[in-house]
């Protein structure tokens, strides 16, 4: 059996603090907030490897018309 | 102006969320200082989702940020955010940030600016701005912080002020 998560509370007005389990509402949302921040993460990392596949290529591209790694790094740097 | 510790909080043990409730009203903006550690057990980072009244629809928000490798954005989210280093990085390593919601009780959209850096010693940490809205004209009661995966960490504090304006153009810290 798994531990349900538990929240902590601080009452503002008393400076009391409760630890109380998630409701069946918050364990709902908490699964929709990890299925959301993976989506991004994988939208985020996709977006950088494809940049990083474009910026290999393009240097290929330069080295292929005789550009020096030094000469490259001038003019994309 | 004056600037006024309302509550901070560190968690004894693992948490899936932190909420704080029964804000006082009588401040002009809230000022949130967090140190936190996600339990998730590789290295990087989790986010961390701010959520005003717990609300979790008409938030919206942009953020820039850079990596030990590489610089980028994430336009349009639907989420305001800041992250916490999870607990595969360096040993006792937190996450620093500091969220600014403006006109806390105004009956208007609430603005919400997030800087984060984590923390660890390799090349793999993150800084990053977020800039959000909270389109709600109710004025925020509660303020709960919640991670994107797993708990946050033992030892991980949340420090929530209250800024008051006023004419005299000094801070006081109390």
């Amino acid at each position: 059996m798994t531990d349900t998560p538990t929240k902590v509370i601080v009452d503002c007005s008393t400076g009391e603090s409760t630890i109380v389990p998630l409701t069946a509402e918050e364990l709902a949302q908490r699964e929709t907030d990890r299925l959301a921040y993976e989506a991004q993460e994988a939208t985020r990392l996709a977006a950088e490897e494809a940049k990083e596949t474009a910026k290999a290529s393009a240097n290929a591209k330069l080295k292929a018309l005789g550009l020096t790694d030094s000469e490259i790094a001038a003019i994309t740097s | 102006m004056t600037m006024t510790l309302i509550q901070t909080k560190t968690l004894a043990s693992q948490a899936a969320s932190i909420e704080f409730t029964s804000i006082p009203q009588d401040g002009t903006d809230l000022l949130v200082l967090t140190a936190l550690r996600n339990s998730t057990p590789s290295t990087g980072w989790a986010d961390a989702l701010v959520r005003p009244n717990g609300a979790t629809t008409n938030l919206t928000s942009i953020a820039l940020y850079g990596t030990g490798s590489t610089a980028g954005s994430l336009p349009n989210s639907t989420d305001i955010y800041h992250q916490a280093v999870n607990g595969g990085s360096t040993s006792n390593t937190f996450s620093n940030s500091t969220i600014y919601i403006t006109n806390y009780t105004a009956s208007n959209a609430k603005s919400i600016t997030v800087d984060t850096v984590t923390e660890q010693n390799t090349t793999l940490a993150l800084a990053a701005i977020t800039r959000g809205l909270w389109n709600n004209t109710a004025a925020i009661t509660s303020l709960t912080i919640v991670p994107t995966a797993n708990n946050f960490e033992g030892g991980s504090t949340i420090s929530l002020y209250k800024i008051t304006k006023g004419t005299d153009g000094i801070v006081v810290v109390s």
